[in-house]
């Protein structure tokens, strides 16, 4: 269905469904990033929440959602969407509610529960194929906490707990490969400064059932020290430097939506961020350059 | 109605089969298992309606229970011992859901050292978590009390989980008599579950469990919630006279067995109680005035019940098989606050035993009853008491040599 739904920006919906006024921070890739998907999956859903940002979206007695939300904890989202959806498919079953009255169960996650601490509620709620959507906005880093770096901080990246010259020692978990190596209905990256392509992903997962993963980078002005200003240049240039690769799983197949063309180089991304001023400053570190160039350059010698 | 021999986990099992309930999120462990093969086989044969989904973690399972029945569903959910230490976060978060589920805890001592048989430090782990928690002496009473669980969770004026718990193996894998009831006789009983206005529709959208900002809130919300659950005091009472005027059995929040004229009191809680009321027997035999105060209800704890049971009573026994490291038992100090600043309160005497499936035996029961009479003679509480024996205490010095002698054996350095 979705290709022929959305096919240009013009078809995207011009009001957005999530309410404003929320405690995010200014410039939040994620809220941007959720804005667009809540626009498309819409009001009849139930966010099931886990800890982190986006658990301050609902604090008592205000929410931005039109639809349904519970909070669980860090760990058990994914347990918390099954739970919901278990009790509405018996609900329905049984004839207690009519068809109208079901809802989507919808996991929103950081990635702190997507790359860690959740991963095994994630992978057991993917083995009993769950229907559900699993939104994760991930901002390389426990960002509720001050920015400590988590699973999927990225290499070389400065965070509250990795402060020296050599940034973060680790690379980032690849929890797209995590997840389709379960073989589930759909995975998706996604960026929120990428419309059209995070639109359509949203309406293919949407017209599925099963588990789907929509994994949206989530430029993070605080964490990642940038002006909220620059929050869509900042996540165009991941996708354009080849940092942030847009693709897509379904049916076993990975089909890359967006490969960059030309490829900027990686520092394009790098030097817009605080949390890489270290490798420009005060003397340009071109080792730590050249490691994180190669990683990106190896990713598009095996996908491009 | 019929009457055959059940296993506790049976009659769990058989509990949350008369309670109708729609889905159960389940997750294995020893000593608990058989509850969750038996009610997956019900579903599977299609004794049962709903679903039975086997989660990854017991964190996972209750909040699973969690979520479903805020959407509307009866649930109902088993563990013990270490699953429901592992799932301890949700049994802390889900009672502020104000969700009506039940959580059958099969009682087995907590790590470490790590082992299988029964005491009750993983039910009092909950203890402060909101929970209602009922506890069994009986494999009838677990029946029944998952039964009548659902009835105090669901009350309008209640609206808690509850936990019922059995001790694992002795009341388990025991097979006693059980009076199975009809399922319009349960229906009568426990009509169907009324989720009133907590539930997901599209049409009634509705945010749960949200944050809150600052203690102002926080507070109104955990007072809330304590107060619930002290109307389930109230509750309780008539859930137990509709249950008794139904079923013809009872099962008050503090049972009282040849206590109304006892000088001297055992209080326990659990299926050793049973050994406790053999030993009132034999002491009553012998002339001495003893009985038995057994406590169901542990939360809310019915501490005006204990005060008036006790009035007149001299001395009591508190044997807790749990143990509060650097404190002590935790019942007596449950007791022992409820009691507080009661005129002519009895004394009280505290003792440990039974952790991890270790027998008390009747003669220590004669024993702890002579300790209790002697330190009313002199007017002094006695300190707390780890019951142990020699015959004990030698088994584990023939363990310690074995071990000794194999690392010698072996060549490990000693």
């Amino acid at each position: 269905m979705s290709d022929a739904v959305i096919r240009r920006m013009k078809d995207l919906p011009s009001t957005h469904l999530l309410g404003s006024g929320t405690p995010m921070c200014a410039g939040c890739g994620g809220l941007g990033a959720l804005h667009e998907i809540y626009d498309i999956l819409g009001a009849k859903t139930v966010f099931v929440n886990a800890a982190g940002c986006m658990t301050l979206l609902s604090v008592y007695p205000f929410t931005p959602f039109r639809g349904s939300w519970l909070y669980t904890a860090m760990a058990s989202a994914p347990a918390g969407a099954q739970g919901v959806r278990d009790a509405l498919d018996i609900l329905l079953e049984k004839g207690r509610i009519p068809p109208g009255e079901d809802l989507a169960a919808v996991v929103l996650t950081g990635d702190g529960a997507a790359y860690g601490m959740g991963l095994s509620a994630t992978s057991g709620a993917i083995e009993r194929n769950l229907d559900f959507v699993y939104v994760c906005y991930d901002n390389e880093g426990y960002g509720n906490t001050g920015q400590q770096f988590s699973g999927a901080t990225p290499h070389g990246a400065q965070t509250s707990m990795s402060t020296g010259r050599r940034g973060y020692f680790g690379d980032k978990k690849d929890l797209f490969g995590i997840w389709t190596a379960h073989r589930p209905a759909y995975v998706a990256t996604v960026i929120g400064a990428e419309p059209l392509d995070l639109a359509r992903k949203i309406e293919k997962a949407k017209s599925l059932k099963g588990p789907r993963l929509i994994l949206a980078l989530a430029p993070c002005p605080t964490g990642w020290d940038f002006d909220p200003q620059h929050a869509v240049e900042v996540g165009r240039l991941a996708v354009r430097t080849g940092v942030w690769p847009l693709k897509e799983y379904v049916d076993g197949q990975i089909v890359h939506t967006r490969t960059p063309h030309p490829r900027l180089p990686a520092e394009e991304y790098l030097k817009t961020q605080g949390r890489f001023r270290h490798l420009f400053e005060p003397q340009r570190n071109d080792e730590l350059i050249g490691a994180i160039q190669a990683r990106v350059d190896a990713y598009w010698a095996a996908n491009g | 109605m019929s009457r055959v021999l059940l296993t506790g986990n049976g009659a769990a099992a058989w509990g949350a089969r008369l309670a109708a309930v729609d889905y159960v999120p389940a997750f294995p462990i020893t000593p608990q298992t058989e509850i969750i093969e038996t009610l997956a086989q019900w579903f599977d044969l299609g004794a049962m309606q709903g679903k039975l989904t086997l989660l990854e973690s017991e964190h996972s399972m209750i909040t699973a229970a969690g979520a479903a029945a805020a959407t509307g569903v009866r649930v109902f959910t088993a563990t013990s011992s270490q699953g429901l230490l592992y799932g301890m976060e949700m049994v802390y978060a889900v009672p502020g859901w104000r969700v009506p589920f039940v959580l059958v805890n099969v009682s087995r001592g907590l790590a470490s050292p790590i082992t299988l048989e029964s005491d009750h430090n993983d039910v009092l782990a909950a203890r402060d978590s909101g929970f209602l928690v009922i506890v069994c002496a009986t494999c009838q009473e677990v029946l029944d009390s998952v039964l009548m669980a659902y009835r105090l969770a669901e009350d309008a004026r209640v609206r808690l989980p509850v936990i019922v718990n059995l001790d694992g193996f002795c009341l388990s894998f025991t097979r006693e008599p059980v009076e199975i009831p009809g399922e319009a006789q349960a229906r009568r009983f426990l009509p169907a579950f009324d989720p009133g206005k907590i539930s997901f529709r599209a049409s009634k959208p509705i945010s749960q469990a949200v944050a809150v900002l600052g203690g102002t809130p926080y507070s109104y919300f955990r007072y809330e919630t304590h107060l619930a659950s002290l109307n389930a005091l109230q509750v309780y009472g008539e859930v137990a006279d509709a249950f008794a005027k139904e079923f013809a059995r009872s099962h008050p929040a503090v049972e009282a067995y040849r206590a109304d004229d006892a000088e001297i009191v055992f209080f326990m809680m659990g299926a050793f109680a049973t050994k406790a009321k053999a030993a009132v027997d034999r002491l009553r035999e012998a002339g001495e005035r003893v009985g038995l105060l057994r406590p169901r209800l542990l939360r809310p704890l019915p501490a005006q019940r204990l005060r008036a049971l006790l009035a007149g009573r001299r001395g009591v026994a508190v044997i807790d098989q749990n143990l509060s490291t650097g404190k002590g038992g935790v019942l007596f100090m449950e007791l022992a606050s409820a009691l507080y600043g009661m005129r002519d309160a009895p004394l009280l005497a505290s003792f440990i035993g039974g952790l991890g499936g270790r027998d008390i035996c009747a003669e220590e029961f004669y024993e702890m009853a002579a300790v209790v009479r002697s330190a009313l003679r002199t007017g002094e509480a006695p300190k707390p008491r780890l019951l142990y024996t020699r015959t004990e205490l030698r088994e584990v010095r023939k363990l310690q040599a074995i071990a000794a002698a194999e690392r010698s054996e072996t060549g490990g350095r000693r």
